[in-house]
């Protein structure tokens, strides 16, 4: 009884402490995607609120406070409201089975698990809910009443499907080298260096694409669009709901970069991690950990900006077919591949750097082949129209 | 047509399959704006730093002093003329005796002032006046002023001190 109780209020700690986290990261992200924007652009960025600005979080939420509340008359009027808070609500659960960190030693054989729940199904949860996520941004274009939310929302909706689709054959190769669908023994099977990313270097260049698509962030950003569609699914919104709709978008940003970490960057390990464990013992280890799965986190947070800042956007029928047409069929072959590689080590034959050269081999052989058939078409087409 | 030899007939064939694979278009991007992150930075912060605006910017009016310190304005009213904006009012006055240590000419201004919310900073009573009475400072920008009550300006901010004399670039 005892155990459990101290195990109970651990958990809640370590609960409240991941949501304050997340809260943290994407208020700052907001801030920090200004700096970033501006810096590219050789400003400085906003720098009233605050030295450096680095209050501009708290104003920004301020002023959207201020704003007025508006709900449009013809508009469904409970949807309307449950729309922005489903994508808050899905933005947030995520996080709970991102494995942060490793076991905490709280003393008299008590270990917390530094992950929220280690559910067998770990990354269908985080497909699930993102898929539910799309509901957010649907409902909300579609409670609005107006034209163009509604457009916008159906260019969100399509888009995601289109690229879930993708995401999820990315991920079937993951789980055949793991042979789970655990975060957790996803993260364990990386330890010690062994990330994913080496074996996988196709897998996450497609995963990557596909995070870019679900956060609707650019090159992605079809659902918002100002030449188009006056603004995109949140043309209606205003005050605390367009927040909650905007806030959203940067959870998604730091969660997608804590999955990506997870997946393909080791999770929670970090060079050195047997020596800090001699050294300074379990706790300090796995509070590093954090640190280091944060980090990982972070660093994609600012690969998303950084993106954004520099492409100009898809046109709309470019991304149905790079997603349809590209991006599918090479995870497709990503698939074959991983299968391939695991067969010249089922036996535990060849070495670990045999299978990792292999996966580079096989997508190097892809590109070339690929290249020279495309190169022909073209000349053919060349000879074609001359 | 041709204008110039300077046009390039860009051919605008099928995308190369580099191209169509965007990545390494968008590695190079981002190169670029990385090679930006870094670079020097054109704009400032701007009420804590400050750039200079050069000799001739047209801040704060000034009303000079000569050497001995007396107001070189003679209140002749040749300013308020040449104001487009019509921002300038004064009332003269005659120089009592014992107050030629305060005003050089035997008329002055003993009211001057000027409406900063109609002032454009033209510099046409600069170049209007006389007696080299009038300046526009490079250095010194009108303060923001908050209320309506704050936006005519009068002897006590225009007046030169004597602690504090403005000197432009070139002058001796
Ligand atoms: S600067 Fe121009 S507008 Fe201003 S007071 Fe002088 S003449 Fe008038
Ligand atoms: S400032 Fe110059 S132009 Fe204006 S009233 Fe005085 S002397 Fe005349």
């Amino acid at each position: 009884m005892e155990i459990t109780s101290t195990l109970f209020t651990a958990k809640a700690i370590y609960v409240g402490v991941i949501f304050a986290i997340t809260l943290g990261v994407a208020a700052y992200s907001t801030y920090f995607e200004r700096i970033i924007a501006a810096f590219m652009q050789d400003r400085v960025g906003p720098d009233r609120a605050g030295p450096f600005g680095i209050l501009q979080p708290l104003a920004d939420a301020v002023k959207m406070f201020m704003k007025e509340d508006f709900i449009p008359s013809q508009s469904s009027k409970w949807l309307f409201i449950v729309a922005p808070c489903l994508s808050m609500l899905t933005a947030l659960m995520t996080s709970a089975v991102v494995p942060f960190g490793d076991k905490l030693d709280l003393g008299g054989d008590v270990f917390l698990d530094l992950q929220g729940i280690d559910v067998n199904i770990g990354i269908l949860w985080v497909f699930g809910i993102v898929s539910l996520g799309v509901y957010g941004i649907l409902i909300g274009g579609w409670a609005s009443n107006n034209k163009y939310s509604l457009l916008g929302a159906i260019r969100a909706a399509s888009q995601n499907i289109s690229y879930e689709l993708a995401m999820g054959l990315s991920i079937i190769a993951i789980l055949m080298l793991s042979g789970s669908l655990s975060t957790k023994t996803i993260v364990e099977t990386q330890q010690n260096g062994h990330w994913n990313i080496l074996y996988q270097p196709l897998g996450f260049v497609i995963f990557i694409v596909c995070a870019f698509a679900e956060c609707n962030r650019t090159p992605f950003d079809l659902p918002e669009c100002e030449t188009e569609l006056i603004g995109g699914y949140h043309t209606e919104y205003s005050s605390m709901k367009l927040g909650f709709y905007l806030f959203s978008e940067y959870i998604n940003m730091f969660i997608s970069g804590a999955v990506m970490a997870t997946l393909y960057f080791g999770g929670y390990d970090y060079p050195g991690y047997e020596f800090v464990l001699d050294k300074f013992g379990m706790n300090i280890a796995a509070l590093l950990g954090v640190g280091a799965l944060i980090g990982k986190a972070l660093i994609f947070v600012f690969i998303f900006m950084w993106v954004r800042w520099t492409l100009p956007r898809f046109r709309y029928d470019q991304l149905m077919g790079l997603g349809w047409t590209g991006l599918i069929p090479l995870s497709m072959f990503n698939v074959v591949l991983t299968g391939a590689t695991m067969l010249f080590t089922v036996n535990g034959e060849g070495s670990n750097w045999m299978t990792v050269l292999l996966s580079w081999a096989g997508v190097a052989v892809m590109l070339v082949v690929t290249a020279f058939y495309s190169q022909s078409q073209y000349k053919k087409k060349k000879l074609a129209t001359a | 047509m041709k204008l110039s030899n300077k046009t390039k007939v860009l051919e605008q064939g099928e995308m190369t399959f580099a191209e169509r694979i965007y990545l390494p278009a968008i590695v190079g991007g981002m190169g670029t704006t990385l090679k930006h992150f870094f670079s020097k930075k054109v704009t400032i912060r701007y009420p804590e730093q400050k750039r200079y605006l050069g000799p001739v910017f047209r801040g704060h009016h000034i009303l000079k002093r000569d050497e001995q310190g007396a107001e070189r304005c003679t209140a002749c009213g040749l300013c308020a003329v040449a104001c487009p904006a019509e921002a300038i009012s004064m009332v003269a006055d005659e120089r009592k005796k014992g107050e030629e240590h305060l005003y050089r000419e035997e008329k002055y201004a003993s009211v001057y002032e000027i409406n900063m919310l109609r002032c454009i900073f033209c510099g046409l009573c600069e170049e209007a006046c006389p007696k080299q009475a009038i300046y526009l400072q490079h250095d010194k920008m009108v303060p923001v002023f908050e209320d309506r009550s704050e936006v005519i300006f009068g002897k006590d901010k225009l007046v030169e001190k004597m602690d504090n004399r403005y000197l432009r670039e070139g002058w001796k």
